[in-house]
This record gives C-alpha cells, structure tokens and sequence, in this order.
C-alpha cells in the first residue's frame, strides 16, 4: 500500500503584488520504506510542497489538492489537533538549517524528550534514556553530557544530529529531510547523508529527500521526481533519469554536472525560474529549452506516460532526441 | 558572567564622571552669580559674601573645585537644600521609597496586562484582536499623562467619588515610616483600615504612571512575538506537533521575553526619575515632585544633587539590566 | 536548433504583472493601513486649520470677554452658539484658541525634528563611519544624555535658559538628539562592511561623499519613522513643559499652557481641561498612527513578497 499519496497539490501564497503559484499540480507517491528524492532549482516549489503536506505554511497560503493522503488518513479533511497527532510522531521533517531550526533558550535534552512527551509519554526516567539512546544512534559524542547543552553551544553538524534525533524520537513512518546538508562543511554532508540512509534501513522508515545536488540523488536516492517553477517535470528511478533523462530541463541539468563535462566549457542552462512577473504562457521551461518551438509557447504540455518519464512535454526527449509530435517529423 | 560584571561596572564609571560634570556644570551654567545661587540668599552683606565664595570654593581654579565636588559626591555630600536646610542625600533618601512604590506598581500594572495583550495581538495579527489591543495601546502612548490624571480624577474621584484625590494614606492615619513603603508600613502598623486606604490611594496614581509602560510593554511584547514566531525554530517546533499553546507560550514567548524585559527593566529607570508629573497631580512626596519644586523655588543645590542621584540610580537600574540580560539568554550565560 | 536567448524575448506573458515601482509600492503597503491614513487625513486638516487660522477662527485668541467668564460648551446649559467649545476662566473662546494652538504645535514638532535630525544624523554618520575615539566620545555623551529621565532634563535645561517657548524647543531637541545618532551610528556601522560600500570606495569617493550619498539613503528608514515619533513626543513634552509653567507662557494659546491655567477649575468647569488635552490627544494619536504606517511600509522584513 503506498505510504504517502499526492495528487495535484497546488499552492499559492497571497503577496502585496498579486497571488503567486509556488506550488502548480504536483502529484507525488511514496511507498513504506521508499527512498524518493526531491530535485529542483531554488523556486521549483519543491520545499514548500513539502511544508503543505505538513502543515507548516503560513497563513497566506492557500492549498488545494485532489488528494493529499498520509497512511490512509486524508489530510485535506483532517482537523488541525488531530494533525497534531500525526505530524513529528509519524511523519517528520528536518530542515536546512540546522543553527537555527533548534530554540536556543532550551537545552537539547528538553527539546528532544518533549517531543517524546508529546506523542508517547511516558516517566521522566524513560524519556531521558531513549534520548540519550537516539544520540547514540545519530552518532553523537557523549550524549548524557550534551543533554544539557544549548544549541550554539554545538556545531552544525552536531546541531543537524540532533534534528535527526528529534525527528526519528516517535519512529515515524515517513522522513521528510529538506536540504539537510546544504548548510554543512563537505565532509560533515557525507557523514549525515550516510546517517540518514543508515537510519532510514535499521527504522524502515520512507525517506524524501528534497534536494539541488544531483550528485547526492546519483548515491541515495531509488526515485527522483524532478520540479522546475512549482510543477513537477519528470519523475522516474535513478538509474533510468541519469540513464535517459526524457525532460529537456533534466538532461540539462544532467549536462551541467561536472562529471558529465565533455570539453572545456561546462554547459549551463540560459535564462532564471520565472518568478512573479515573468511566467510564461504555455510551457514554462520552453524560454530556457533548447527543443522549444511553436506549441511550446502557446500551450502547456500534458503529462506524459510512464515510459518517458511522465515527462512535462509535448515532446519528450528519448535517448537525447525530441519524440516525434503527431508523427510529424521535426528538423 | 563575573567578567561581564566587572566590563559593564567599568564602563559605567566614564558616565558616571560624565554625570558628575554634568551636575557641576549645571550650577555654573546658570544666569547670576554663583555663589548667590547657591546660597539662595539676596543682598547680603560683602563679607558673608566672601565667606560664603570660599565655603562653596567659588574662589579656587575650576579643576580644582571639580576635584573638591567629586569628592564630596564620593562621600556622600551633595550640599543641602537652601529651604529645608537638610543635606540633599538624606532628603532624597526620605522621598525616593514613595516613588519607588508607586513606579514599581505601575510597572507591574504594565507588564501583568501588558505581556498577554501583545501575545494575544501577536497571534491574532491583522484581526480585530490585534487591531484593537495596539489602537488602545497607541492611545495609551499618545495621551499626555498630566491631562489623564486630571481626566480621571474628575470622573473617578469627582463624580465616582471611588478614589482620593491626592496624598499616600488618608490623614487618619498615623505612624512611623519603617520601610518607606506604605503598603508595608501600613500592614506593619496594624491599624484597621490603614492598608486599604494605601491601597486606595495607590489606585489612580498606578494607572496613570502605567499607561505608558503598559502601551510600550504590548507593543513591544507584540513586535518581538512576531519576529519569534518567523523564526525557523518555532517551524520546528510545530512540525513536532506541538499543540499552539506550547509553541506560542513556551517555545516562542521565552524568546521574546528577552528584549520585553529589557525594555521592561530600563522603562522602570526612566519612571523612578521621570514620574514628575503623576506626582505633582497627585501630591505624592516623591523625587519628581521633589525635584520640580526645587526648579521653581531655585534650589539649586537640590537640582544638582538630585540630578545627579537620579543619573546614578538609572545608570544602576541599567545595569542591573544588562545583567538580568546576560542571564536569561542563554546565548551569553553559556 | 533553435536560438533559445532571442526566443525568450518575444514570449507573451500572461499570469504576468509588470512589478510596481517603489513609491507605488509603498502607498499601496501604507494605504493599507486604514488607521495611517486617517492619520494622514487629520494632520493635513490640522496643518490647513493652523494656516487658516486667522481667518477660520471664530474669535481672536487672546481677546478676554469680561461677561462670558467659563461658559460652558454650546451644548451644555448655559452654553452659546458664540462660544462654541465654551470660554476659559478669563473669557477666552476655547475653539479659537485651539485653533491658533495648533501652530504652536506643528511649529514645535517641526523645528525640534529638523534640528535634532539634523545634527543627530550628522554626528551618528561620522561617529559610525570614522570609529575608534570619535564613537567613542560621541557615545559616551549620547549615554550621559540618556541616563537621564528626559522630562527632568528638558526641565533641568529651561532652568538654565529661562521659561519660555523657543528654550523649550531648543532643550527638548537637545534630549531628542541621542536618538538620532544612534539610530544613525547602528545603521551606518551594519551598512560600513557591506559591499556596495566597498566598491564605492575602491571606486574613488571621498568620506563626505561615501558616507552622505551611498550609505545614508539606505539608513533613511528607520530615521523617519524615529522623525514621526520625535513629533509626536515633541509635542507631549512641550504640552508638558507649558504645563509646569516652564515652556509656552501666558497667554500664548499653547494647549499644554491652557492645560495649566485650567487645573483649578477641573472640577467647576471641566470644559476648560478636557478640550486642549483632547487636541493634544488626537494630534499625537494622528501623528503616531502615520508613524506605525511609515514603519510598517518601510521596513522590508514585514513585507509580504
């Protein structure tokens, strides 16, 4: 049965200068125990999406799904207390910055037994121990002691640890990591990616990672869903996506890895995400496409089937090369 | 903490000289001769004139007789009010309890109504709640508190007839001050009614004192709230399903509080010297009264002294709250 | 292929705005705010009534009318159509001498701003920008400054100078100064490090003009919403000055002064009390109100996009 399921979730936040779209029709599925991967360029919606499923937006946003489904409950209907219930005990999330995303007047032992208070009670006694237990598990130093630490009295990566240890407190079904590793030294990436992945097998737990690193979805990731400017524009397994990517924004990306450079120059995508002012009728890549012609700009595509990807295109790239459109032959 | 202590006592001490210059000054800054002035007598004779020029120190060089009044101030010598004719120190320590009294009620009638009312605002952003708070705070901050006290004196006291008029106790009462504070002295002298008809007096005086305390308590209470409740921390705090009660009034509000007591603990120095006003309405013998008669009978020695008293003590007051600061942000206690 | 940069540029946009310029922007954010604008609306009636005063008033300030003696307000018993906001203990009309009052009070609020923003910014701009014993001097007089309850200190000043209206102005701009160089200091020091400021500054241009046109136009908001609040505390510390006798004196139609010359009477002619208070009131309120408006509009952080 699947875990999580998304369908035509859009989300619009009300500005001074008019509504905007952050979020435009993304579906989304995630099995028990998945590892799916999140991937986009700063403004593809693909945080905020995230945030709506929880519930952590704020009140100028609006969210509309046809379906927004968490292990059979129907969040759309569901009351906020009783979204209480779910959010940080079965599903979780952790967020890109870790310096900030802990109180800094509480220590960390507070901040993670309250989490165990909320959802599982128990005596003082127990909730310490199984603190103490999950700082074991995040690979943290001499946990009794940092029970009484304050958050900037840690490192980032320390600090991320504890996010972690936060999020798995009540065993969730579901993890949700925003940008974990954006924030942190390299080397400390390395370390917590493993973490996550090593967690992710010992709890059994689904995992979403949201992401801009293609390099990271290569090495963790099962699935990729790939977004560009709040729609989803391609979602396949990893090894086909790098295999034979079938959206031009994801073979362009994909050029763009360094690893894939050929020659001196490394390819880079013209043009920026639209944003507010500037979104294009029809497709929304097609100002940035490289394939783009006439349709591309009048009419948005329809999305394709599984075998390309269920790619965002009139006409999606097999092998490199543009599909033909209605069995016309195109130059 | 202790280094803390001994860096803000240090850069205390620059003000304080500062302060001290100030006040000498002040007297030499007035129109007329000095020694006149200070003496606050007219047409005497040369020779008492003389005496008096010495006494004062008028006749030696400035650094000098900068020297001879820091001097005196460190021991406690401030000179001596020309109308009463007691040192100015003693005076000030007789009046100071009743205006600490009254400036301590005032601040606990702004932070108790104060604090929930920019929560409340805060969460309501945009509503009528909020709308409503801060408009009536925004009132509260543009009265001007002498035509408050009238006004409310006129309807509570005038026609209500709910509430004295001026003075600390009805003048039934009698008895030795031990602390200064009425409120205790009051319960101490165990005579019936003695602490009810405080309490009463107390009333008008508070709310007048404390209505802008109050208004720049909720404001500020309410701006802080909703710099916490952007923060990233708070966001992860609801995404442990933490009800809004505890994200609001745990994880967001003892944030907040950090700068709400600072701003509470500097608007209690600016009260302890500036309620010149509430009392002069109100009769109560306390140093702004003190401190305003002495401006219009040129009682000079107490201006200065005074003065400078009032510069040490919020200079104190400030102190202390910067140290309440390092303590309650665990950011500089850690 | 196709040239994909030269198609970019002939695309139509359809959910597309073209974004709003800035002045726009703001009113757009300040209109918003009911209460600013009701501000605004009251302080332009203010400014017109205190020009026209000499020919809107019904009555000359200062004029005594010996046979009207505290006549109550026009709707009270014992009031007149002549008097229409009642007359004060020597048979002066209320209404008029409100009207004229209020040019002491625009006169007040904008002298004392223009002269403690003036020097204000001026020392905090070379405080913050020069450091080392310049700051230092400069703060430690600020400090000084402000230990001080600053009614007491404007009392303290116009003791020194003497009663009266214009030393009023000049000690309650004194203890207003602090602000503005603060404000200024905090402003330039966070901005000193940016790199705009750098480039400015590898580009060529001198101190005076560094600090003056590239750093101090980015410091501008907070100084203008501290401007709206130094007018309206202008005003209440001169109401309070004339009120002790030491600022305004009589008979000048100051509504802080009026205020003095009506404490005996508040209970027999509460009239008398209650009107100048209420001007000073809803002229402040006004004013503040614009100023929570400007902060509001100004500051980038509470805005929405």
């Amino acid at each position: 049965m699947s875990l999580l399921e998304i369908e035509n979730l859009t989300v619009e936040f009300q500005t001074a200068q008019g509504q905007f779209r952050a979020v435009d029709g993304v579906s989304l599925s995630v099995d028990q125990g998945e590892l799916m991967a999140i991937v986009g360029e700063s403004g593809s919606g693909k945080s905020v999406s995230m945030l709506a499923l929880m519930g952590l937006l704020p009140w100028t946003a609006t969210i509309t799904a046809d379906r927004l489904e968490f292990d059979g409950i129907d969040l759309v209907r569901q009351s906020a207390r009783d979204r209480r219930k779910v959010i940080g005990k079965d599903m979780a999330m952790i967020f890109q910055e870790p310096m900030t995303s802990l109180n800094p007047c509480f220590t960390v032992g507070f901040q993670i037994t309250e989490a165990l208070k909320t959802h599982l009670g128990g005596s003082r006694a127990t909730r310490r121990a199984r603190a103490v237990e999950l700082l074991n598990l995040v690979g943290l130093p001499e946990p009794e002691r940092r029970l009484n630490a304050f958050p900037h009295q840690l490192s980032g990566g320390m600090n991320q640890r504890v996010m972690i240890a936060i999020a798995i407190a009540c065993r969730p079904k579901l993890l949700i990591a925003d940008e974990p590793t954006t924030a942190l030294d390299v080397t400390i990436q390395a370390q917590i990616l493993d973490l996550l992945l090593e967690l992710r097998e010992k709890e059994g737990m689904a995992l979403i990672l949201i992401t801009h690193d293609m390099g990271v979805v290569a090495e963790t990731a099962e699935r990729v869903s790939v977004q560009y400017a709040g729609q989803k524009v391609e979602e396949q397994t990893v090894r086909d996506l790098f295999r034979d990517p079938h959206h031009p924004y994801t073979s362009a990306l994909l050029s763009a890895l360094p690893e894939r450079a050929q020659g001196k120059k490394l390819p880079t995508l013209p043009g920026v995400v639209p944003g507010l002012f500037d979104r294009p009728e029809g497709c929304l890549f097609a100002p940035r496409c490289a394939h783009a012609f006439d349709l591309c700009h009048k009419r948005q595509a329809d999305q394709a089937g599984a075998e390309d990807g269920f790619a965002l295109c009139h006409t999606p790239l097999r092998k490199g090369v543009p599909a033909s459109l209605e069995g016309q032959v195109r130059s | 903490m202790i280094k803390l202590l001994f860096r803000r006592v240090g850069l205390m001490i620059p003000t304080f000289i500062g302060a001290t210059l100030l006040s000498f000054l002040f007297i030499r800054m007035l129109p007329g001769d000095p020694v006149l002035l200070m003496a606050g007598e007219r047409g005497m004779s040369e020779e008492r004139y003389q005496r008096l020029l010495h006494e004062f120190g008028f006749d030696r060089p400035y650094w000098q007789q900068y020297i001879e009044y820091l001097w005196g101030v460190l021991q406690g010598d401030l000179g001596e009010s020309f109308r009463t004719k007691v040192p100015v120190l003693q005076e000030f320590l007789t009046l100071f309890p009743a205006t600490v009294e009254l400036s301590l009620c005032a601040m606990l009638l702004a932070t108790v109504l104060g604090i929930p009312a920019g929560v409340i605002a805060a969460i309501r952003r945009g509503r009528a709640l909020d709308h409503g708070t801060m408009g009536a705070a925004l009132v509260g901050y543009s009265m001007p508190i002498f035509w408050w006290a009238l006004m409310l004196i006129i309807v509570v006291s005038g026609q209500w007839g709910l509430t004295p008029v001026s003075g600390r106790i009805s003048l039934l009462y009698y008895f030795e001050p031990v602390t200064g504070f009425m409120l205790i002295d009051s319960l101490l002298s165990g005579q019936e009614g003695a602490f009810g008809s405080a309490v009463q007096h107390l009333i008008l005086p508070t709310i007048v004192l404390g209505t802008i305390p109050l208004a720049v308590v909720a404001r500020q209470t309410r701006s802080a709230m909703l710099e916490v409740l952007g923060e990233d921390y708070v966001r992860t705090a609801r995404a442990k399903g933490l009800s809004p009660f505890r994200v609001v009034g745990i994880h967001a509000l003892r944030n907040a509080l950090i700068p709400v007591t600072t701003t509470i603990g500097l608007q209690i120095g600016v009260l302890f010297g500036g309620a010149i006003l509430t009392e002069t309405i109100f009769a109560w013998p306390g140093i702004g009264k003190w401190m305003i008669e002495s401006v219009s009978a040129r009682d000079y020695s107490v201006v200065q002294g005074g003065l400078l008293l009032i510069a040490v003590i919020v200079m104190v007051v400030n102190l202390m709250v910067d140290l309440m600061y390092g303590l309650i942000n665990p950011k500089i206690r850690y | 292929m196709t040239d994909t940069t030269a198609v970019s540029k002939a695309t139509a946009s359809t959910n597309s705005q073209a974004p709003v310029g800035p002045l726009r922007e703001f009113w757009a954010y300040f209109s918003e705010n009911k209460g600013a604008v009701a501000g605004l609306i009251f302080f332009m009636v203010l400014v017109v009534v205190a020009l026209l005063a000499d020919f809107i008033a019904p009555h000359d300030p200062i004029e005594q009318y010996r046979d009207h003696f505290l006549v109550p307000p026009v709707w009270v018993d014992g009031g007149s159509w002549d008097f229409l906001l009642g007359t004060d203990a020597v048979g002066r009309d209320i209404l008029s001498r409100l009207m004229f009052g209020a040019r002491y009070s625009l006169f007040i609020g904008c002298i004392v701003v223009s002269g403690a923003a003036v020097v204000g910014i001026a020392i905090g701009l070379f405080a913050g920008y020069l450091g080392g014993w310049v700051d230092t001097v400069a703060m430690r007089v600020m400090d000084i400054l402000l230990s001080y309850p600053p009614l007491l200190l404007a009392l303290v000043f116009v003791a020194i100078l003497g009663p009266g209206l214009e030393n009023a102005i000049v000690a309650i701009a004194v203890i207003q100064l602090p602000h503005y160089v603060r404000l200024t200091r905090a402003s330039v020091m966070s901005e000193r490090s940016r790199d705009y400021v750098t480039s400015a500054r590898v580009a060529g241009a001198g101190t005076l003009r560094l600090v003056t046109v590239t750093i101090l136009p980015n410091c501008l908001a907070p100084i203008i919403v501290q401007a709206a609040l130094s007018f309206s505390t202008a005003i209440l510390d001169a109401a309070a000055l004339g009120f002790l006798g030491m600022g305004a004196q009589p008979p000048l139609p100051e509504w802080g002064t009026m205020l003095a010359e009506a404490r005996e009477f508040i209970l027999r002619a509460w009239w008398v009390v209650t009107f100048p208070g209420v001007a000073i009131l809803v002229t402040v309120l006004a004013i503040n109100l614009m100023g929570d408006g400007l902060r509001d509009a100004l500051d980038p952080k509470l805005k929405r996009s």
